[in-house]
């Protein structure tokens, strides 16, 4: 029974993802784009951990937390270099 | 007992994709950024939340040791998002003049706060009514 709900998972995960990537490449203003990674980010730590209990392993539970905190950093560092025009000052 | 923890991670697996499709569904068919915003909450919580449910139930189950790791991807990205959803509203603003007009009008005297900053005399004078010790 598992597996079924982890095939509807990677369809839902994946039709959202690439309904991310509509709005990324359509996106009428730059902030849309930014929105649309930082969405796209959180559906694939949704998809990383679906794959890690269907290999049965915890590995992958370290690659969704580095992606949840890289999402975040390079979220806020584009939005930071449009506000200033520098990331660090 | 099996049979019901492994109804509660599928049901979890099942609801947790629902929702990152529903959220991202908003993302494309909203008409604005500013409402826009409003959808992929819904995948950052109840679609993250459910599949990091879904796994430590399932971890637990099969290792037989109560499996909590999960929930600090949880709570990182609970705490994260309020601020990537700020950051992103206010380089909006800051981008697009033109929405400010439609803003409705700020309480105070000094106006929005992201587009005017309180003037010089009144934060000096706020800081000289602080009482002296």
């Amino acid at each position: 029974m598992i597996g079924y709900a982890l095939l509807f998972g990677y369809f839902a995960i994946s039709t959202a993802l690439l309904l991310n990537l509509w709005r990324l490449a359509a996106g009428p203003t730059l902030m849309d784009r930014v929105l649309a990674v930082d969405t796209m980010v959180i559906n694939a730590i949704a998809l990383i951990i679906l794959y890690g209990i269907e290999q049965h392993t915890k590995v992958y539970f370290e690659a969704a937390l580095l992606l949840a905190m890289f999402g975040f950093i390079s979220t806020v560092a584009y939005c930071r270099f449009v506000l200033r025009g520098d990331i660090i000052e | 007992m099996d049979f019901v923890i492994e109804l509660l991670v599928s049901a979890l697996i099942v609801i947790g994709g629902a929702f990152a499709l529903v959220g991202s569904i908003g993302l494309v068919k909203l008409p604005s950024l500013m409402t826009r915003l409003h959808a992929p909450t819904k995948a950052t919580t109840v679609g993250v939340g459910g599949a990091l449910i879904a796994s430590m139930l399932y971890f637990t189950r099969a290792d037989g040791a109560l499996s909590i790791h999960e929930l600090l991807i949880t709570l990182f990205l609970f705490l994260t998002a309020p601020v990537t959803a700020h950051f992103i509203t206010k380089s909006y603003l800051h981008l697009h003049p033109d929405v400010a007009r439609e803003l409705p009008p700020a309480s105070g005297d000094c106006g929005w706060s992201t587009y005017n900053a309180v003037p010089a005399d009144d934060a000096e004078t706020e800081s000289d009514r602080r009482p002296h010790e």
